[in-house]
């Protein structure tokens, strides 16, 4: 990105001094009394002195004052030039207090033992929890697990290809097809795990099972054996999330220009070669935005296999967000559960890095 | 007309035959799949209608292989017989889907306001914080994309407590916007960086300041994109199971925590469960078929150049 502003902008600011000197005094002034409050009540939180507080809102309040000031002061300060600060200011505040706060945070319990119900309240336990990662069988099989629902990707990308393919073609009645296929994507997960998961898949007399038994499967079930299992979870999240790479994939061939194909029929080529020879190379950089972007909404798949199997049978359908979610509601062991989030987290950045660099190298156009 | 003049040839016949099975494969496909896609809510809305016997003969069409009743409606309350009448279940109901309307439209609307800002501000203007530039910020925002939120959650879930933020909207619509902000940013970014400069410019110089031209110039060209960045998180806000089902307990709870502590229940009643699920999801549905080209306008929102 080009440095240098695309809206250019010359004002004669014209600061004086004691405004200059009302902004700095304001901005201190208020982080002052972040700090004044917060070490009140960390004096009573360790018991020194009893100010009366109930929680640490006091704390908050002064910080999102601070944060006020903060934004005042860049314009007091700074004149035309603050103006403009002001447009991302609040978004970089309101993000990082929201994120780069708790991650700290989060480092921190995620060396403790803490459970949320035991009075003894946060211990510090060094690397015992990462011992206990170590050796944790059912966490490394549900980071098996999401290797497999992501490779799920892969299939689901091929159908949505075809999906975009055939409502790309010349076809009636364009916009009803669109928005059938649009509609799994609107529905929440929780709602669709118990429509389909619950209430079709159910084994006596759900649709999907007689339709199965029709086709000759003699004992239809979803969910009992952990292959079985696993599939069935794919494919309600896949029914979910095809749409929107559909979508995506359609915007894509419809920005190809109409000249291009034509081309390619006039100079012979049939239509499975003017695919892979035009269609296909031209919508490599959309695909791989889909993809990525879907491998992102699929590393956060948890809804479906809370509410379908609770990881179940004997943790086979386990994603690791729902298999952290289940750590904290049967032991309220935050401290645990914090560490594998953090583990996953850092995975989950080394993954796309690499993933990231090697999309760039393969989409960038051959020359 | 026993024998036509001009007549198309061997070869151009043939030709016809080929594309009208074409034709005819890719209508098979397109019902085939719109059929994938609907029967479920389909599934709902007639279980939904359905009582004990229906539901184990697993029929199929009502009218004609049962006789709609409305059971499921009734237990929640919204039947014609007990809309009139006292109901804890709808009142249970009406509080649930006040609370997901309530964070998910405010969550929505505070992520398309910070985002649009900082979008804007990043298209137009060069910033430097510290040692990161406008990139780097960029950057910094799309990142909060790939953090998951299980990473949040607990860490989330302690401060909550802490600060009394913990089965509250407010603490909620904080974390909704938070997962957005993202995206909303996306959308905003590729729709700011479409509108040329040289409208600015002109306000500029017809005396505007730079937040008085964003605000009756750019704003309303922007409107649009914004539409589509709101939808959009709305629908995943609406959604959103994971934090709620964390964060919330009793007074908080949005509908989709409602609809997952039905299903654990022994016993399900199947027609009391899809008239839940269905109302659950009927808001979305009519957004989908209404404003179903704003979404793909925010979905495909920078993936096209």
């Amino acid at each position: 990105m080009s440095q240098g502003d695309l809206l250019h902008v010359v004002t004669a600011d014209d600061i004086s001094d004691r405004r200059r000197l009302f902004g700095r005094a304001i901005v201190w002034g208020s982080a002052l009394v972040v700090a004044l409050v917060a070490a009140l009540q960390t004096a009573q939180h360790m018991g020194y002195a009893d100010f009366g507080f109930q929680t640490w809102r006091p704390v908050l309040y002064a910080y999102i004052f601070w944060a006020a000031c903060l934004c005042w002061s860049q314009v007091l300060i700074r004149g035309e030039h603050g103006k403009r600060t002001l447009f991302v200011l609040p978004a970089a505040l309101f993000v990082v207090s929201l994120t780069v706060f708790p991650l700290l945070f989060g480092l921190v319990i995620a060396f403790s033992n803490w459970n949320l119900s035991s009075p003894l309240g946060r211990q510090f336990n060094g690397l015992d929890n990462v011992r206990q990662m170590w050796a944790d069988p059912f966490y490394w099989n549900a980071l098996r697990n999401m290797v497999w629902y992501t490779l799920a990707i892969l299939v689901e990308y091929v159908i949505a290809f075809a999906l975009a393919l055939l409502l790309n073609s010349e076809i009636r009645a364009r916009k009803f097809f669109r928005v059938a296929f649009l509609l799994p994507l609107m529905l929440s997960p929780v709602a669709v795990s118990w429509m389909i998961g619950k209430s079709m898949l159910e084994i006596r007399f759900g649709p999907v099972a007689r339709f199965a038994r029709w086709l000759g499967w003699d004992n239809p079930s979803f969910f009992g054996s952990p292959e079985v299992a696993r599939f069935t979870i794919m494919l309600l999240d896949a029914w979910t999330f095809i749409p929107f790479m559909m979508i995506m994939i359609l915007a894509g061939l419809q920005a190809i220009p109409k000249e291009l194909t034509e081309a390619a029929k006039v100079d012979g080529a049939g239509p499975w070669k003017s695919f892979w020879e035009v269609t296909f190379p031209l919508m490599l950089p959309v695909s791989i935005t889909a993809i990525l972007i879907r491998i992102i909404f699929k590393l956060k798949l948890a809804d479906i296999i809370i509410n379908l199997t609770a990881g179940g049978p004997g943790g086979a359908t386990d994603s690791v967000t729902s298999f952290i979610f289940r750590e904290y509601r049967d032991r309220s062991n935050v401290g645990y559960g914090t560490l594998l989030a953090m583990v996953y987290l850092v995975i989950i950045i080394i993954a796309m890095t690499i993933l990231m660099k090697v999309a760039d190298r393969f989409a960038r156009p051959r020359t | 007309m026993s024998e036509a003049i001009f007549r198309d040839s061997e070869s151009d016949r043939a030709f016809r035959a080929k594309r009208f099975t074409g034709k005819a494969l890719i209508y098979i496909l397109l019902i085939a799949w719109a059929i994938v896609c609907l029967f479920p809510i389909y599934w709902t809305i007639t279980t939904s209608f359905k009582t004990a016997p229906n539901v184990m003969q697993g029929a199929l069409i009502p009218w004609v292989d049962y006789k709609p009743a409305w059971l499921g409606w009734r237990s929640l309350g919204l039947s014609p017989e007990t809309i009139g009448a006292e109901s804890t279940v709808r009142d249970e109901f009406m509080k649930r889907f006040l609370n997901s309307a309530i964070t998910a439209i405010s969550a929505s609307t505070i992520a398309v306001i910070l985002g649009s800002l900082a979008a804007y501000g990043l298209s137009r203007f060069s910033y430097r914080f510290g040692f990161m530039r406008n990139s780097d910020i960029s950057f910094f925002f799309l990142s909060q994309l790939i953090l998951p939120p299980v990473v949040l959650a607990l860490p989330f879930l302690v401060l909550y407590k802490q600060l009394a933020l913990l089965d509250t909207r407010i603490g909620l619509i904080l974390l909704y916007t938070l997962t957005v902000l993202p995206i909303v940013i996306w959308i905003m970014r590729d729709q700011f960086e479409s509108i040329p400069t040289e409208l600015e410019e002109a306000a500029l110089v017809d005396g505007l300041s730079i937040w008085g031209a964003f605000f009756s110039v750019i704003l309303p060209i922007a409107l649009p994109g914004m539409i589509a960045a709101f939808i959009l998180s709305l629908v995943l806000t609406w959604n959103e199971y994971f934090f709620a089902a964390l964060l919330t307990s009793t007074h908080a709870n949005t509908l989709p925590v409602m609809v997952a502590s039905q299903t654990g229940s022994q016993g399900i009643s199947w027609w009391s469960m899809a008239a839940l699920s269905f109302a659950a999801i009927i808001p979305l549905i009519v957004i989908g078929v209404v404003l179903e080209r704003y979404l793909i306008k925010g979905m495909t929102a920078g993936a096209v150049k």
